[in-house]
């Protein structure tokens, strides 16, 4: 089953949409007692960093997520602020920790004047680096564009699974450190590629 | 690299999809959620969903069609009509919206567009602005083009990228459904003002126009309905076309 992480930040809606239209089992959840029978976890999200780890810190989701994802191994997919979160820290809001599962740190992107507009907004496409050792993109041709809509992005600073894209600066989209996997673009609204990264994901072996 | 978006413009009014002249003159297209399925099928890059009755009648968005709507879209989906508050605007993202437009809200209500900026990102917060030529000078108009505004559409842009807004939907209400391009000028003027992307939209009429849009006028995407509807193109052969001016689309 997998456990959707609702903590107030954002559209859970169109993930439930594409987990029902797979076929699979999710609960929807900010409580523990739910979410604890999860083999899988989505951590979701839209909005802004030092809010959303303050709701998880308030529900009590940290430590759980810590127990969960770095004892038990169970796989976790962070979706755009969901992937930021699981770094050590963001440049959104001052200086702000999050969960650090994943060395590195979240930068805003940062361009001379009418460059490049901000946010980045729109399909891109992902590809590079690690693109086929990635588990959730099996099945899915290297360059595919998916839907990305954020003005900070990931920065790892550790030596873990990356596929890059191109927005004026070269960053990593999409990442995987053992059973943790986080995209920063939107799976769920990529149409058949998101699906597909999303069914691999739910298909994925504990 | 980024790609130039598609975004079909569904325009909701009488439980029905419909296309307007001018922001008048309705032709009935059909079903919603079969007009929004199709538009999944087909690869469109995003989806804009507008109650274009809901102001102008004072009624609040039809949060059961835009629901139905949502089922059907594994693309982001822009919801606009009738907003007026934020408790609406909780209502459309619960139900599968990913972005809100607003209109004459961002006229009447600007702190709306803080609102909803500080809440839940600016890149979920997209105005309309729907501009007229007055005198020689591009007013912003709202209520469905019915009120004129004391803002010039370009003063409306930057006073709502200040508070926030994410994107601009820019709409011409003299070239609506009249398929003989954009107001380019119009694009141009706006585009160039702001930082935050435009959405042309009001007069596509060939495949030649979303080029113009682009390279001319500056937009980071094109909205257009009648070209789909009327003139037998669909988003691929937009997309071939547009790559084959040397434009990058989506088309993997």
């Amino acid at each position: 089953m997998i456990g959707i992480i609702d903590y107030g930040m954002g559209n859970v809606r169109s993930i439930e949409k594409v987990l029902i239209k797979l076929g699979a089992k999710f609960i929807i959840s900010n409580k523990i007692e739910d979410l604890e029978f999860a083999s899988h976890f989505i951590l979701p999200g839209v909005g802004f960093f030092k809010e959303g780890i303050a709701r998880l810190k308030n529900l009590g989701l940290t430590d759980f997520l810590r127990q969960e994802i770095l004892i038990k191994k169970k796989p976790i997919l962070g979706i755009c602020l969901g992937m930021q979160l699981l770094f050590d820290n963001s440049e959104e809001g001052g200086f702000v920790e999050g969960l650090g599962f994943i060395k590195g740190s979240v930068r805003r992107f940062l361009f001379e004047t009418n460059k490049l507009k901000i946010p980045h907004v729109g399909w891109n496409s992902v590809s590079g680096g690690d693109f086929f050792k990635i588990k959730i993109l099996e099945g899915i041709e290297e360059g595919s564009n998916f839907y990305f809509v954020h003005s900070y992005y990931p920065h790892p600073n550790e030596q873990i699974l990356c596929s890059f894209t191109d927005y004026g600066t070269i960053f990593s989209s999409i990442i995987q450190k053992e059973n943790i996997f986080a995209t920063q673009f939107h799976p769920e609204k990529s149409q058949k590629k998101g699906l597909q990264l999303l069914k691999n994901f739910i298909n994925l072996k504990c | 690299m980024l790609k130039i978006r598609i975004i079909p413009c569904l325009l909701f009014k009488n439980r029905t999809i419909v296309k307007s002249i001018k922001f008048d003159n309705f032709r009935m297209i059909g079903d919603p959620t079969t007009c929004a399925r199709v538009f999944n099928e087909r690869n469109a890059d995003e989806l804009i969903f507008l109650d274009i009755m809901a102001t102008r009648e004072n009624k609040e968005p039809n949060f059961e069609v835009i629901e139905a709507i949502a089922k059907e879209c594994f693309m982001p989906l822009t919801i606009g009509g009738g907003i007026q508050n934020i408790e609406h605007v909780d209502k459309l993202f619960r139900i599968g919206a990913d972005k809100i437009v607003i209109n004459s809200a961002a006229v009447r209500n600007p702190e709306l567009i803080k609102e909803i900026s500080n809440k839940y990102g600016s890149q979920a917060i997209v105005v309309s602005i729907d501009a007229k030529s007055v005198n020689g000078v591009y007013k912003a108009f709202i209520s469905g083009g019915r009120e004129e505004t004391p803002f010039k559409a370009v003063e409306l842009a930057k006073i709502v990228e200040s508070l926030g807004a994410g994107e601009i939907l820019l709409n011409s209400i003299d070239r609506d459904g009249m398929m003989k391009g954009y107001d380019l000028n119009l694009i141009k003027e706006v585009s160039s003002a702001v930082n935050i992307p435009v959405i042309s939209a009001g007069g596509c009429g060939v495949l030649q126009d979303f080029v113009d849009a682009v390279k001319i006028g500056k937009a980071d995407a094109v909205c257009a309905a009648s070209i789909f509807y009327f003139v037998g193109e669909s988003i691929i052969t937009a997309k071939d076309y547009m790559s084959s001016k040397g434009l990058k689309m989506r088309t993997i």
